[in-house]
C-alpha cells in the first residue's frame, strides 16, 4: 500500500524509536478527540479563490520517492501564485505517516491537508483523523463520470466522501530490454504462455539462469492480489467482512508464485528488495513492482535499459492490484474557516494539475487528464490503457493491518517454502477473520 | 532549602550539641526529618512523572480495550492478559512466538556478550604498541546507529546478492545459506551482528573494572606462585564481580529489548519467527493502536525481566564464608 520505492522499504527503522517516545504521551490520553464536533466542511461557499487574511497551511504526505520533488514543485508554484496562502509541505514515509497522523490529529497537532491512500481512507475516517468533504467535492464540481468508478467510490465511507482522488497507481512488470531482446523478444509478456516462453528463452539465449525473482515480502502480496483477481477470486468478500483469499482461486494464485521458485525461475529465499536490486544490476531479467518505481529506476539505475507493461495475464481475466492517492482534510480541534477555505483552494489547484502530477510516475485519476495526449508520452501510460482491470481493496477500516497480519504472512511463508500455499492461506484466513471481527467491534461497522 | 538554612542559622555554627540532644540520633545535625526528602524531591518528581505515572497509567490501559484514536475504551478486566495466553485469540500465538524469539536471542547472545568482551578487555588492558587504535577499532561499531548497521549488514547477509555468501562460496563453503530468511541461520546472523555491534560497550566497562584492580594483588599472587590462569581466577574474576554482575544484568535487559536488528535486517522473517517481543509490542501498540494489549504485553515482559534480574543478583550475591 505504500507506493514509494526504496526509501520506505530500506530504512524501516527509527520510526519505532520515535514511536516509543510517543507511547508514553499517548498513554496519558487526551480526554476527547478533536473530531468529536465533526465539521461538515463548512467555511461558506467556495468561490475558487481565497481573499481572507494570510494563512499558513500544513500539508503532510508520504511522497518520499521519485514522486516527492514533483509534489514540492506544485506546492511551490501554488505558493507563488497565492501570496496570502503559505503551504508548508512535510514528507514522512507512508508507513510512519499512518502511525503519526492519527496520533497528531488526536493531540490537536495535525496538519490541515494531507494525502492518503484509497485503502487507508476508511481507517482514517473511522479513527476520525479526517473529515467528510462531500460539499467540497460538489463545490469543486468534481463529477463522478470524470473518474474511474472504483476510485470515485473508494473515497466513500459510510455514505460520506472523505477523499478527493488525485491519482491511481498499480502493479506493473519491468523487463531488462537487453536481456529481453537477447531472448528474441520485443516486448514484455502479456499472457501466461508468453511469460513461460520469455523466461525459458531468456534462460537459454540470454544466459540468465534465474530470470524472474519471486519476492517473499513487499510487493509479493500485491502480486498475489493481482493473481487472485485474475483467477476470478477476491481477497475479501464484497462487504469486506470475511477473508476469502484461501479460496481455491487464491490457492492456485499462490501456487503459481511458489511454482516459479520450485521450477528454478526464481532463487529461493528472496529477501526484502533483493529482486528489485538484482533487477537494477542486471542479475535478473524481469520483476513485478509498482509504477512508482519509474523515477527511481531513472535516477538510481540510469544505465539500465528497461521497458514496462501491464502485469501479464496469468489466469482467466485481466486484473491488477491498484490503489490511489487522495487529498484529505484533517479534523481540527478548533475549526478555522479561513484555513478551511484556503485548504479547499489548495486541493482544487493541485487536483487540476493532474497532468503535471503524472510526471511523478502516477496515473491521473481524472479521465480527462488520462485521455490527454500529453499523458500518452509517460512510460506508465501502457499500464493505464486498461483501467477496467484495476482492482482495489474494499473500503473497510483496518483492512491494511488485516492484510499485513493475514495475507502478507501467508505469502511470505509460502514463498519461503515453509508451508504449502493452502495451509499458509488457511491459517492466515483464520487470523484475518478474527481481526476483521475485532475491527468491526472496535470501529462499529 | 530554606528550612535547612534556617536551622543552621538558628543553631549557630559553634554549638550544635543541644540540637542533637534534644531530637535524638535520628535528626541530622543540619535539620529536621524532612531534609533528606527535600533533597530527594527533584529526582522524585522526575521519577514519579516518568517512571511511576507511566507504570500506573500503563496498568490502567492494559485493563481496557484501548485504541487512543477511538473515544470508546471499554473496560476489559484481565481480558488482554488472557488473550496473550489463549492460543485461539488473534494475539496469543504471535505473542508467545515473539517471547520465544526474545528468549532465544537472549539465551545465546548474553553468554557471548559477557565472555567475548571480557576477552577483548583483557587484551586491551595489556601493554603493547598500537593499543589505543585497537581499543578504538573494537569500540567503533557501537558508535553507529542501529539503522546504519542494519542496512550495512542486510547487504552483506543477503543470501542471493550479498557479500558473505559470495566469500563463503569462494573458499568452498556452502554459498546458499539464507541468512535473513530462514532459521536458525537468521539467529546466527542477528546474534553475530549484535555481538559485533555492542561488544565494544561491554569491553569498555570491563576495562574500567580491570583497571580498578590493584596491581599489588597481582604481585602478591605472583609471589604466592600463582600462574596466569590462577591469577585470572583468584584475582581478576573476584575483582570484577560487581562489574560482572552489572554487565550481565544490562546485557540481559538489552538483549531482551532487541528490536532494531530484527525489524531492519530480517523484518521478523521467516514468518515472524524472528519478531521479538518488543517488535511485536511496538507493532501492536503503535501500528495497530491497540494500546491495551500492547501494555499488557509490556507488563508480562517486564515481569519476566524482573524475575531474571532477581535470579542474576541471587547468583552473584556474596556467599558468606565461601569466597572469603
Amino acid at each position: 500500500m505504500t507506493p514509494t520505492p526504496l526509501s520506505r522499504r530500506n530504512f524501516l527503522g527509527l520510526s519505532a524509536a520515535v514511536g516509543l517516545a510517543g507511547f508514553a504521551a499517548a498513554c496519558g490520553g487526551t480526554s476527547g478527540p478533536p473530531g468529536t464536533q465533526q465539521q461538515e466542511g463548512g467555511g461558506g461557499t467556495f468561490t475558487g479563490t481565497y481573499d481572507g487574511p494570510n494563512v499558513a497551511l500544513a500539508f503532510w504526505n508520504g511522497f518520499t520517492g521519485g514522486d516527492g520533488p514533483y509534489m514540492k514543485k506544485l506546492v511551490d508554484q501554488f505558493n507563488k501564485e497565492h501570496p496570502n496562502i503559505k503551504v508548508t509541505m512535510t514528507t514522512i514515509r507512508w508507513q510512519d505517516y499512518y502511525q503519526k497522523v492519527p496520533a497528531a490529529v488526536q493531540s490537536g497537532k495535525g496538519p490541515d491537508v494531507g494525502a492518503a491512500h484509497q485503502d487507508n481512507l476508511a481507517t482514517l475516517a473511522a479513527r476520525r483523523s479526517i473529515q467528510p468533504l462531500d460539499d467540497l467535492a460538489s463545490e469543486l464540481k468534481l463529477e463522478e463520470n470524470d473518474f474511474i468508478p472504483a476510485v470515485w467510490q473508494g473515497g466513500v465511507y459510510q455514505g460520506k466522501r472523505y477523499g478527493i482522488p488525485l491519482d491511481v497507481h498499480s502493479l506493473a512488470q519491468y523487463w531488462n530490454s537487453d536481456q529481453l531482446s537477447k531472448g528474441g523478444l520485443q516486448k514484455p509478456p502479456a499472457s501466461k504462455e508468453e511469460f513461460d516462453q520469455a523466461v525459458s528463452k531468456i534462460k537459454s539465449d540470454a544466459g540468465v539462469a534465474q530470470p524472474f525473482w519471486m519476492p517473499s515480502l513487499w510487493p509479493a502480496h500485491l502480486i498475489f492480489y493481482s493473481l487472485i483477481w485474475q483467477n476470478g477470486g477476491a481477497p475479501y468478500s464484497e462487504d469486506g467482512k470475511t477473508a476469502t483469499f484461501n479460496s481455491p482461486e487464491g490457492v492456485a494464485a499462490l501456487t503459481w508464485m511458489v511454482d516459479q521458485i520450485k521450477a528454478g525461475t526464481s532463487p529461493r529465499n528472496v529477501a526484502i528488495d533483493t529482486q528489485y536490486n538484482a533487477f537494477k544490476t542486471g542479475r535478473n531479467a524481469g520483476t513485478f513492482d509498482g509504477i512508482w518505481q519509474i523515477n527511481d529506476l531513472k535516477t538510481t539505475a540510469p544505465k539500465l535499459k528497461w521497458q514496462m507493461a501491464a502485469v501479464p495475464q496469468i489466469f482467466d481475466k485481466k486484473a491488477v492490484w491498484s490503489n490511489g492517492h487522495n487529498f484529505v482534510l484533517m479534523n481540527q480541534p478548533k475549526p478555522d474557516d479561513n484555513k478551511l477555505q484556503a485548504s479547499k483552494v489548495f486541493i482544487n489547484y493541485i487536483s487540476e494539475k493532474s497532468a503535471e502530477w503524472a510526471n511523478a510516475g502516477m496515473i491521473p485519476a481524472r479521465n480527462s487528464a488520462r485521455q490527454d495526449p500529453s499523458f500518452a508520452k509517460q512510460p506508465q501510460a501502457v499500464v493505464a490503457a486498461d483501467v477496467d482491470s484495476f482492482h482495489f481493496l474494499p473500503a473497510v477500516p483496518g483492512i491494511g493491518d488485516v492484510g499485513f497480519q493475514g495475507i502478507e504472512q501467508a505469502v511470505a511463508k509460502a514463498t519461503l517454502l515453509q508451508q504449502d500455499p493452502k495451509t499458509a492461506l488457511d491459517n492466515s484466513a483464520g487470523v484475518a477473520n478474527k481481526l476483521l471481527e475485532d475491527n468491526r467491534k472496535k470501529f462499529g461497522g | 532549602m530554606s528550612t535547612v538554612d534556617a536551622e543552621i542559622l538558628s543553631t549557630g555554627a559553634g554549638d550544635l550539641r543541644p540540637v542533637e540532644r534534644k531530637a535524638g540520633r535520628r535528626v541530622s545535625r543540619y535539620g529536621g526529618r524532612w531534609v533528606p526528602y527535600v533533597f530527594l524531591l527533584p529526582y522524585l518528581a522526575l521519577f514519579a512523572t516518568f517512571v511511576l505515572a507511566p507504570i500506573v497509567i500503563g496498568l490502567w490501559v492494559s485493563l481496557h480495550v484501548w485504541d487512543f484514536t477511538i473515544p470508546r475504551k471499554p473496560w476489559n478486566g484481565l481480558g488482554n492478559y488472557k488473550d496473550l495466553f489463549d492460543s485461539q485469540s488473534v494475539v496469543g500465538p504471535d505473542f508467545i512466538r515473539s517471547m520465544k524469539a526474545t528468549g532465544i536471542f537472549t539465551l545465546f547472545s548474553v553468554p557471548l556478550l559477557v565472555v567475548v568482551p571480557l576477552a577483548v578487555a583483557l587484551l586491551m588492558n595489556a601493554k603493547f604498541k598500537g593499543r589505543n587504535l585497537f581499543r578504538a577499532v573494537y569500540f567503533a561499531p557501537y558508535v553507529l546507529g542501529v539503522a546504519v548497521i542494519a542496512v550495512l549488514w542486510r547487504y552483506i547477509l543477503d543470501n542471493n546478492i550479498g557479500l558473505l555468501n559470495r566469500y563463503l562460496g569462494a573458499i568452498g563453503l556452502p554459498d546458499d545459506i539464507a541468512w535473513t530468511t530462514s532459521t536458525p541461520a537468521a539467529w546466527f546472523a542477528l546474534i553475530g551482528v549484535t555481538v559485533w555491534w555492542t561488544l565494544g560497550f561491554n569491553a569498555v566497562i570491563y576495562l574500567a573494572g580491570l583497571q580498578d584492580i590493584p596491581a599489588e594483588l597481582y604481585e602478591a599472587a605472583k609471589i604466592d606462585g600463582a600462574g596466569r590462569w590462577q591469577q585470572f581466577r583468584n584475582v581478576t574474576l573476584p575483582g570484577l564481580r560487581p562489574v560482572l554482575m552489572f554487565v550481565v544484568i544490562i546485557t540481559i535487559i538489552a538483549s531482551a529489548n532487541m528490536f532494531g536488528q530484527s525489524y531492519l535486517i530480517t523484518q521478523g522473517q521467516p514468518g515472524n519467527e524472528t519478531r521479538t517481543a518488543i517488535y511485536y509490542i511496538a507493532e501492536t501498540g503503535l501500528k495497530n493502536f491497540d494500546m491495551g494489549r500492547a501494555a499488557a504485553m509490556s507488563f508480562i515482559l517486564t515481569l519476566c525481566l524482573l524475575v531474571l534480574s532477581g535470579l542474576v543478583m541471587l547468583a552473584f550475591r556474596e556467599r558468606k564464608g565461601a569466597s572469603r
